[in-house]
């Protein structure tokens, strides 16, 4: 709560100042409403997810995930200011190396590499409108909210003139892999109120907390920022099996020769009574 | 966002792999790998893992998974072998002593090459010259032999050719393959195909059964269930060491591979009986030729991503 109401005066102070001077070039016609008597925004997200964790089960084939909420006002509304919602899904961070192909002797061999000490293995962005025009610059470097920044830093020396190359080669492997995406309007804004994001996360999901993020802004600046997460587990015989591999190897191991070796058994004997 | 676009049938999520797979593709690809285990005595190693990279699985998965997957359907065959006398036991044994000496070696290479970080080259180069000149030869003696047979109208007498082989000491009779020599030969021959899967992370089928033919004048019949034989105990090290220091064998995918495999396998041991020697060397040259073009082409060829992402750090 403390974070929150922190977070929030950091939204305020952001808001106050520069949205004057944009507020007299979007609506210049407004007689009789003086901009400075204008109310403090004062808004809070109150938010809620459809789940808070998801089982891998053996026939798990992707899951719906519907983020939902409203704008919360002690006052009325702000006027003039441009309102958008981001909603932000992140799946566990972990390393990735980016490799890069070049001809050596007339065969293609990989040359350099960049190191990623942090990379979600799944990220999705839904906005409620294009993401250039409704976060600035500022806010989106400090929240980490566009894809290429839900990268953390580099592992290890940088052995590469330029790594620029490299990072956007990750995004776009992972962007045709379906793990990252960027929807712009799948955030639905109903009266300025209520809003709602629908999330299709894959099949090929890793195990881990996802992390929920919401941020409400307006013109750009953050109002307020809500985060939860859901929790991704294996259940039932992927749990166990998962479990058994590595917590007592030499057993599964041995469980799976065994299994190898009687169903290669079984296979003859039942081929051989066939015929 | 869009309600999922595909309509999903039969998929089923692999515990250690974690992805989601369609149960037939899975099976499917199992069956193919069986059919050619048992039809020229090769484990399939070469053929399945790329196979399953293809399908999304991990790389580390694959090659773990892959040799569980080989334990199988090699056991499908030796039994089918056995039952037709079809295995060199000794011979068998001396090979799998060879085998396990140079696997040890070859992971030791294995582990320098991927410290300097030139693996994947290496593996892709040992497959294109390995594969390219072993398909290359046998297809050769394959067309030979049928041309010589076609002229002359009969089976082509069988030489007995006394090299400095066979002046070799350790002689011992291999009953079976119906040979006197030292075990010398078939112990380096071991240890070479041995060192070579390992680093190419394979049975090395393809490798022994045209060295056995070749260089230990081993008569075909009992090559492929000899083969086997060993690929069978080489196989079952390689997924105990991966399960145990790696964590990256899928039992679920090893499961549904070996349901298809062990099928594929009882089907093709029973064609191959049917076929002649030396039309299964030239279907296996060909296939071989096949797999090493490819790769070789992939070598060449501008690859379409320049950048490519491997998850862990180096």
């Amino acid at each position: 709560m403390m974070i929150r109401a922190a977070l929030l005066a950091l939204g305020l102070c952001a808001v106050a100042l520069p949205a004057l001077a944009q507020d007299q070039q979007v609506l210049p016609a407004r007689p009789g409403m003086p901009i400075t008597n204008r109310p403090e925004p004062d808004e809070q997200i109150v938010a809620g997810l459809s789940r808070d964790n998801i089982g891998i089960t053996t026939s798990f084939d992707g899951s719906q995930i519907l983020i939902y909420g409203a704008i919360k006002r002690e006052t009325p509304e702000p006027e003039g200011q441009k309102l958008a919602v981001i909603v932000t899904l992140e799946g566990p961070l972990g390393p990735v190396t980016i490799r890069k192909k070049s001809r050596e002797f007339g065969i293609w061999v990989n040359t350099a590499s960049v190191g990623v000490a942090a990379a979600p293995s799944y990220y999705a962005v839904a906005t409620s409108g294009p993401l250039g025009d409704i976060l600035d610059r500022r806010t989106d470097t400090q929240q980490r909210i566009s894809i290429p920044l839900a990268m953390r830093a580099f592992s290890g020396p940088i052995t590469v003139d330029d790594s620029i190359p490299f990072t956007e080669a990750l995004v776009d492997i992972r962007k045709e892999q379906g793990l990252y995406k960027l929807e712009t309007g799948g955030v639905h804004i109903v009266d300025n109120t209520l809003f709602r994001a629908d999330f299709a996360l894959p099949a090929n999901l890793t195990e881990g907390d996802y992390k929920t993020r919401i941020f409400l802004l307006r013109d750009g600046k953050l109002v307020d920022k809500y985060q939860s997460a859901i929790e991704v587990r294996k259940v039932g015989l992927e749990r166990w099996l998962y479990t058994l591999a590595h917590e007592n190897a030499a057993l599964y191991g041995l469980l799976s020769l065994a299994l190898a070796v009687f169903a290669g058994w079984a296979a003859a004997a039942i081929f051989r009574f066939v015929r | 966002m869009q309600p999922p676009q595909r309509v999903q049938f039969m998929q089923i999520y692999l515990p250690i792999a974690e992805v989601s797979v369609n149960i037939f593709t899975l099976l499917g690809l199992g069956g193919i790998v069986g059919l050619l285990s048992g039809l020229f005595g090769v484990g399939g190693g070469f053929l399945i893992t790329p196979l399953l990279f293809f399908i999304g699985i991990p790389p580390s998965v694959a090659v773990a998974t892959g040799a569980n997957q080989v334990v199988a359907s090699s056991v499908s065959g030796v039994l089918a072998q056995l039952k037709r006398k079809a295995v060199d036991i000794p011979m068998g044994l001396v090979l799998l002593v060879g085998g396990l000496l140079g696997s040890a070696s070859g992971i030791y290479v294995f582990n320098l090459l991927t410290e300097l970080g030139q693996i994947d080259l290496a593996v892709q180069l040992c497959y294109v010259v390995f594969l390219g000149l072993i398909g290359l030869l046998m297809l050769q003696e394959g067309i030979r032999t049928i041309q010589e047979q076609r002229k002359g109208g009969g089976v082509r007498k069988k030489r007995v050719e006394h090299t400095w082989v066979h002046k070799l000491p350790f002689k011992f009779k291999f009953r079976a393959s119906g040979l006197y020599i030292s075990v010398i030969p078939p112990l380096l021959v071991g240890v070479a195909v041995g060192i070579l899967a390992a680093i190419m992370g394979v049975g090395g089928g393809f490798i022994m059964v045209p060295a056995m033919i070749y260089l230990l004048n081993m008569p075909t019949k009992v090559v492929i269930g000899t083969s086997l034989f060993q690929i069978l105990f080489v196989s079952a090290f390689t997924t105990l060491m991966h399960a145990i220091t790696n964590q990256t064998v899928d039992v679920m995918l090893a499961l549904l591979l070996i349901v298809g495999g062990v099928i594929g396998a009882q089907i093709g041991s029973r064609l191959g009986a049917r076929l002649k020697a030396e039309q299964l060397r030239i279907l296996l040259a060909l296939l071989v030729i096949i797999v090493a073009g490819k790769l070789g082409l992939d070598l060449v060829l501008h690859p379409s991503n320049l950048y490519s992402i491997a998850t862990g750090g180096e």
